[in-house]
Formats: C-alpha cells, sequence, structure tokens
C-alpha cells in the first residue's frame, strides 16, 4: 500500500516534493500544539491549486487520510498528522491571485500569509480586519479551517466575516466554487458553513476576501488596574457607555511580566491587570468619542492611564499584548494555551475561579484575553520534564473549560476543537447535536479522510487521552515532548 | 392550520405531515410558495432572552422584528443589518431564511455576520441547537449561518441568537448624483459610510453616516451633497420589489431600473435580473443559473434525508 500510493503520488508531483525521509517529515510532526507530536507517512508539497486536486483525489480513491497544514501554527492540535496518513503542505501555493481595490476584494491561495493580505491592500488605504495573534506567519487557508479571530472581533467579526467566496475540493473530490465577489448572497450560505470546518470539510484553494477601509484615526489606552477586577469592571463600564471599541483586551500581572521581559514593554507599576481599549474611525467621530472613553476609563479607578500618543506608541502597546503569548514560554519551559468564552458580565467571577484553581493546583496561570468577547487565554504554565505535570495542566485547562460551558460559554472562541478539545465537545452538545454535524461530515467526506481525529471525540484516530499515556504512546507510536 | 406555539410543538408539527414549510410573516411570499403543508410561526413568538451587557438577544422564531427592535432601542442597541420589511410585520426567522438584509449591511454585514446560534428542527424531527449564545464560539460546524438564506429547505429555524451593537448616537443622509466613481471613492474612504444606496433611475445615490452628531455634520460638509430626512431609508426597508440579485458594483448593468443597495453590492428589481431570486410573484424562485453541486444533496440528505422539506428546485 504504501509504495502504491508513492508511486501514484510520483504521477502528480515530482520526487523532490514529496518528501519520505524521516529528517524530512519531522518539522511536520506539530504544530502550535506541541504536547502532540505524529510523524505522518509522506507530506507532499503541491504548488498548484490542480497538484491539490489532483493529491486529495488520489486519497479519496485509495482510502487515504490527509491533513491540510498551512503554516501549522494551529494552537488547538487542528494540522496534527495522522500517522497512517499524508500532509499536504499548502505553503506553496502562496500567490494573491487578485487583487481589487474598487470593489475591495482581493482573491487570494491558501497559503498566503494572513498579514501579506494587509500589506498588499494598504497602498490602496484598505485591509483585512482579521488579525489573529499570529498574523505574521498563520495562513489564510488555516484561518478559512479554523475560523480565526483575533483582538478585534467585537466589531469586526471573525475571519467567516470576511470570507464573501470559497473554491475548494470537497473530501468527495468534488470541486466547488461558492459566492464570489458580492458582499450579498443567493441560497444558503455555503461559505459560512466552510468557513470554520477544521479541515473535515476539504481544502479551499481559493478563497475570496473582503477588505475594509483602513480606519483613519486611532486612539488607544493603556489602564493599570489594582486588581483584575478592577479591569474587569473597567470592560462593564465601557460596554455600558455605548461605545464600540475596535478592541478590548486584558493582560493580567503574570503576563505583563512575560511581556516585560520579552519586549522590554513597560507597564504601570503596581497593577495586577493592564486594560487595553482601542476605538478608531474617521478623526471626528474617534475626537468626539475619546472623551467618553477617557472620561469613563477615570472613573474607573486605575492606577495610570496611558493613552497612545503617536503610532508609534499605539504600536508598542499592540507588540506588548499579541507578544504574551510567546513571552509567557521564558517563564516556564511548558504552557498550555486554553481559549474558552464566557458571557462578559461573568468575567470578573471566571477570573476568579482560575485563580483559585490556580492555587489549589499549585500552577501557575497567566491570562491574557479578549476581554470585550469574553474570551479568555489563561496560560497554564508546567515543566513537562516534571513528573505528571503535563498532566496536572491538563485537568485543569478541563476545569476552566467545563466552567466555561456551565457559564453558557463556548470551549472555543477563536483556536477550534481540534484534537486537543475534542473530548468536550459533548459539554456544549447533545448526542443528537454531534450526530447532526457528523452526517454533515459525511455528506463533505464520506471516507472520513479529511483531517480525521478533529472535532468529534471517540475512536476514530489515535490521538492523546488527557488521563495517563495513551496505548500508543504506550506503543510508541506518538509521543509528545 | 398548524400553529406550534412552543419548541416540542414545532417538532411535532415538522412529524405531522410528509412535506412541510414554515412560514412566517409570510412578507416574502415566493420564498414559501411550494406544495407543502405549511407551519405557521406566528404563535411561536417572544424574546427568550436579552442581555444588553453581552450584545445578544436570543427569541423565538416567529417573534416579529418589530418587536425585537424595539426592545433593542429601550437599552440603546439596534441590529446593524437592517432587517427589512419590518413595517410589513417579517418574523426574526424569516429574516435568518430569507437572508434579506437592508441597507445598513453595508457597513457591517449582514444577517450571516450578526447570527450567532440556533436552534432547529431537522428533516428527522430532532430539536437541535448549533452555535452559541455567546458573541464568540468557534465549537463545531457554523451551521446556523448556513441556515442564513436556507429558506426553509434544511430545517425549520425554532429560536434564534444574534449579536447586536450600541445604537449610534445619530445618523444623517446625504443625496448626491450617482456616479460610479463617487460611489468607490466613498466605499473606501475615511468617512465609514453607514449605508450607500442608488435610488431607482440611477441618478440619485443615498449616503447615510453614524456617529456623533457633531462629527457627522463636517464629514458631511466634506462629503458634499444634500441632507435630507432619515425617514427614507424606512420606506427602503419596507422593499416593494419583486427580484433580489447579488453583484459587484462593475456587474450591475441597470441602474435605472432597479433599487441598488449595499455600495452595489445587491439589487432589488421588478424585472427579473439575469441571476436573483424572486421574493414576490409566481416566476421562478430562481432567475438564471443557480450554482449547483453534488454537496448540496448529500448535506440536504444530511439534515433532512426523507426530504420532509421542498428542495431548494421545488
Amino acid at each position: 500500500m504504501e509504495n502504491d500510493f508513492i508511486s501514484q503520488l510520483s504521477l502528480i508531483l515530482p520526487p523532490s516534493r514529496i518528501l519520505t525521509r524521516s529528517v524530512e517529515l519531522a518539522a511536520y510532526e506539530s504544530d502550535g500544539l506541541t504536547a502532540f507530536r505524529t510523524r505522518p507517512l509522506a507530506v507532499v508539497v503541491p504548488e498548484t491549486t490542480d497538484e491539490v486536486i489532483a493529491i486529495v483525489r488520489l486519497c479519496h480513491e485509495l482510502k487515504l487520510p490527509f491533513v491540510a497544514r498551512g503554516s501549522g501554527t494551529s494552537l488547538s492540535g487542528g494540522s496534527l498528522p495522522i500517522a497512517e496518513g499524508i500532509v499536504i503542505a499548502l505553503n506553496r501555493l502562496n500567490r494573491i491571485l487578485k487583487l481589487d481595490p474598487a470593489q475591495r476584494i482581493a482573491v487570494v491561495e491558501p497559503g498566503v500569509v494572513n498579514t501579506q493580505v494587509t500589506t498588499a491592500a494598504a497602498p490602496f488605504g484598505l485591509h483585512y480586519a482579521p488579525d489573529p495573534s499570529s498574523q505574521s506567519i498563520c495562513t489564510i487557508g488555516g484561518n478559512v479551517a479554523f475560523n480565526s479571530g483575533g483582538a478585534h472581533c467585537l466589531k469586526y467579526g471573525m475571519t467567516a466575516n470576511h470570507i464573501l467566496g470559497i473554491k475548494a475540493v470537497l473530501g468527495t473530490g468534488e470541486v466547488v466554487e461558492w459566492g464570489g465577489g458580492s458582499r450579498e448572497r443567493l441560497g444558503p450560505d455555503w461559505c459560512g458553513l466552510f468557513t470554520g470546518n477544521e479541515g473535515l470539510f476539504g481544502i479551499a484553494l481559493e478563497i475570496t476576501l473582503q477588505l475594509l477601509p483602513k480606519a483613519e484615526c486611532f486612539h488607544t489606552v493603556l489602564a493599570g488596574y489594582r486588581t483584575l477586577e478592577q479591569a474587569g469592571d473597567a470592560v462593564s463600564a465601557v460596554i455600558a457607555s455605548g461605545l464600540l471599541p475596535g478592541a478590548i483586551e486584558i493582560m493580567d500581572a503574570l503576563a505583563l511580566e512575560a511581556a516585560k521581559a520579552a519586549v522590554h514593554a513597560e507597564y504601570p507599576l503596581g497593577c495586577e491587570a493592564v486594560l487595553i481599549v482601542e476605538l478608531e474611525g474617521p478623526r471626528e467621530v474617534v475626537a468626539i468619542e475619546r472623551e467618553k472613553l477617557d472620561a469613563t476609563l477615570a472613573a474607573s479607578a486605575p492606577v495610570e492611564m496611558r493613552p497612545a500618543r503617536d503610532a508609534e506608541e499605539r504600536l508598542a502597546i499592540w507588540k506588548g499584548r499579541k507578544s504574551a503569548f510567546s513571552a509567557v514560554g521564558r517563564l516556564s519551559p511548558d504552557f498550555i494555551v486554553q481559549d474558552g468564552v464566557v458571557p462578559r458580565r461573568r468575567l470578573g467571577e471566571a477570573l476568579r475561579r482560575i485563580a483559585e484553581m490556580s492555587q489549589e493546583t499549585g500552577l501557575r496561570v497567566a491570562n491574557v484575553f479578549h476581554a470585550g468577547d469574553g474570551n479568555l487565554h489563561p496560560l497554564i504554565l508546567f515543566d513537562g520534564r516534571e513528573e505528571g505535570a503535563l498532566h496536572r495542566a491538563e485537568e485543569l485547562a478541563g476545569r476552566i473549560l467545563r466552567m466555561c460551558t456551565e457559564m453558557g460559554g463556548s470551549i472555543t472562541g477563536e483556536h477550534g476543537i481540534g484534537v486537543e478539545k475534542r473530548e468536550f465537545l459533548p459539554n456544549m452538545f447533545t448526542p443528537d447535536e454531534i450526530d447532526c454535524m457528523q452526517r454533515l461530515r459525511a455528506a463533505f467526506d464520506p471516507l472520513g479522510i479529511a483531517n480525521p481525529g478533529k472535532m468529534f471525540p471517540g475512536k476514530e484516530a489515535p490521538a492523546l487521552s488527557h488521563v495517563g499515556l495513551h496505548p500508543l504512546e504506550k506503543a510508541g507510536v506518538i509521543s509528545r515532548d | 392550520m398548524i400553529t406550534p406555539s412552543s419548541l416540542p410543538e414545532l417538532r411535532d408539527a415538522v412529524l405531522s405531515a410528509p412535506r412541510v414549510i414554515a412560514v412566517g410573516a409570510e412578507t416574502k411570499p415566493r420564498l414559501s410558495a411550494v406544495d407543502a403543508v405549511k407551519i405557521f410561526m406566528r404563535q411561536l413568538s417572544g424574546i427568550t432572552e436579552y442581555e444588553p451587557s453581552e450584545f445578544t438577544f436570543t427569541a423565538l422564531a416567529g417573534t416579529p422584528v418589530k418587536e425585537i427592535i424595539a426592545a433593542l432601542a429601550e437599552k440603546g442597541q439596534y441590529l446593524p443589518f437592517d432587517p427589512m420589511l419590518v413595517e410589513a410585520g417579517s418574523t426574526i426567522g424569516g429574516v435568518v431564511a430569507s437572508g434579506l438584509s437592508g441597507p445598513g449591511r453595508f457597513r457591517y454585514g449582514g444577517v450571516r455576520d450578526f447570527i450567532l446560534g440556533v436552534r432547529f428542527v431537522d428533516g428527522m424531527g430532532r430539536l437541535l441547537r448549533l452555535g452559541g449564545k455567546v458573541v464568540k464560539n468557534a465549537a463545531g460546524f457554523d451551521v446556523p449561518k448556513f441556515l442564513v438564506g436556507s429558506l426553509g429547505r434544511f430545517g425549520v429555524i425554532g429560536e434564534v441568537t444574534f449579536k447586536v451593537f450600541p445604537m449610534r448616537e445619530s445618523t444623517l443622509t446625504l443625496q448626491m448624483r450617482f456616479e460610479v466613481e463617487r460611489m468607490a471613492h466613498i466605499a473606501n474612504s475615511r468617512f465609514e459610510a453607514d449605508a450607500l444606496d442608488v435610488l431607482p433611475g440611477g441618478e440619485t445615490m443615498l449616503v447615510r453616516l453614524a456617529g456623533p452628531g457633531k462629527a457627522l455634520e463636517v464629514l458631511a460638509k466634506e462629503i458634499g451633497g444634500e441632507v435630507i430626512d432619515n425617514a427614507i431609508w424606512d420606506e427602503i426597508r419596507e422593499t416593494r420589489w419583486n427580484f433580489k440579485s447579488d453583484h459587484t458594483p462593475d456587474q450591475i448593468g441597470d441602474f435605472k431600473a432597479a433599487h441598488v443597495s449595499c455600495g452595489g453590492n445587491v439589487a432589488f428589481s421588478n424585472t427579473p435580473p439575469l441571476r436573483g431570486m424572486a421574493l414576490r410573484g409566481d416566476s421562478p424562485l430562481w432567475i438564471g443559473d443557480r450554482p449547483r453541486f453534488v454537496i448540496e444533496t448529500a448535506v440536504k440528505q444530511a439534515l433532512d434525508p426523507q426530504n420532509r422539506f421542498p428542495t431548494l428546485d421545488d
């Protein structure tokens, strides 16, 4: 079987783009969720959409599982390879096929990096709104597969809200084209259904993105608070003021410590939390709204308020925020990032409970989150070399996720379920609801070859359990860091 | 007459006949003019949850949009996609099933961009909740978005959760001569226009601005044109046109016989467009070519294996 598929792949791709040697495969064994690692049978590197279509059709014919991969930044293990399947690396499909400033759209291949779209659109005064923290390396194909978010979701939504058209090859081998350049649609929203499919429906080949005029003016304020709860209350006050900020973010003391060390960011002293609020719009509008924001924040008892005085100071504020994840890496050899959502009004309560859980388990938790969306990102710090530490960290992560669903929120705001949270899907959905989604998945991919083992709990494919060693780990088939 | 007044009754209603279609206020009658037993949704009405601090509400599908708009306004919030046919009585379920957005979709997007979650009955009579109730959620497949524009052909919507925004301090409407370049210029400008429509005849363009009143006055001066009464948008929302079509601004062939909305992305007309959908009248539902893929049949099978609901082509 193995030689058979390699020889058939050779009819589609030159040997130099079919990687099978272990040294070549090593780089693809895991993604942003480094605790999981699997070696695929092969990695193929197509350069055209026709090659991707041919590969997927061959996989269909051979019942060979495949995992599409962009830059491998998934934090939920969404692009974790399958031991008995191949990885389709899409980075070379990195062309911006069209950029039409008059209609404010871009048509891109899946391997185009998120920020490249905004860079290409910038000369026309336009930008691509979704801005996940990994935007300088993550690809649009991955953003579509996982409906990626970012810091500006409250006002502008997630990736799905900016997808106007998709050409894709499905798990059946069918090639579809939905939508196009228009902002309006007729009939069911196929692009909406496809976005966030976590690679279980197929592979996006060409994606039409909506571009927006770049905001003329920003007003970014960083405010420090004695307690996390005060920062949370300030968020409520901003929401109640009737303003619609582009972003509302909070970093806690541990995250601040990390950002200071990593990018030499400076924050007000003696603060347990820092709040970042950003307004944007035409200068005349921002001039009026900033007074309201500044007054609202001033009334929320901050230790210090630091409005960015120029573009440079604004960028410095965002640099500190966006580096927080990787910065936490300096505080601890290992960490798990969680992505739960709680109703915004229960943020304070959620943070208190996370702090209590942190104390109970003796594991440090840093919090960096999209406060305006109620989207928490607790970073659970641990040392993987310590006996049972990963297990304890995963248990704590599980408790946090259960808390989120109990509060009426979600187990994932923007990272997706992937491999990491699949056991928690039943916390959000009934067996009938999961069955409905599985039926949809089977419609797109009846053989179950498109990214199997993601999203759905159960026996479909090997993955690591949250409790103890997986049998395949014991057998040495899969391993963690 | 089948008039469920609770979600369990809706489930029973779906199973009560071999072929059913849900109808709200029938403000877009062509969409549900099919050979099927009608399930009247008007009794399944009411806002079930509204948390202004969360920017979300949940309402049963038969709730009149007018009622929702009033409840939101009381708390200083609104539905940015500008639902249509509100005075005519449209229901929130009908808004979702029809996928019809008003002029305000220009700024922040359409129905699909504000729907967060849905409870619906599939063709097997199962009451399912997909999506979520919080403003941000990436768990599971986005069936709520798929149901936008699905015309009741894949399931009956029982309850929906939407994201809302704080209402802007004021709005201001400018009327000016339409020119393609002028429209493109305003659409791509720093002004962040809230709506951008062209009136039938193709000579007059409307620009709506929203935000603090003092700022809008300054922006209006720079844009030019004549300030007119905002009430014109109410008329536009109560659309009397028979056909809807999707476009890109450069594709709009005939600005004369149509109301063009959303900066040239949508048109409403009484003459059949080259490609579009009929909202009223007895013409075919789909005008021109509708893209058809095998996956459509497969998804229909997945959600409605016995074709308890009509297909998109019925």
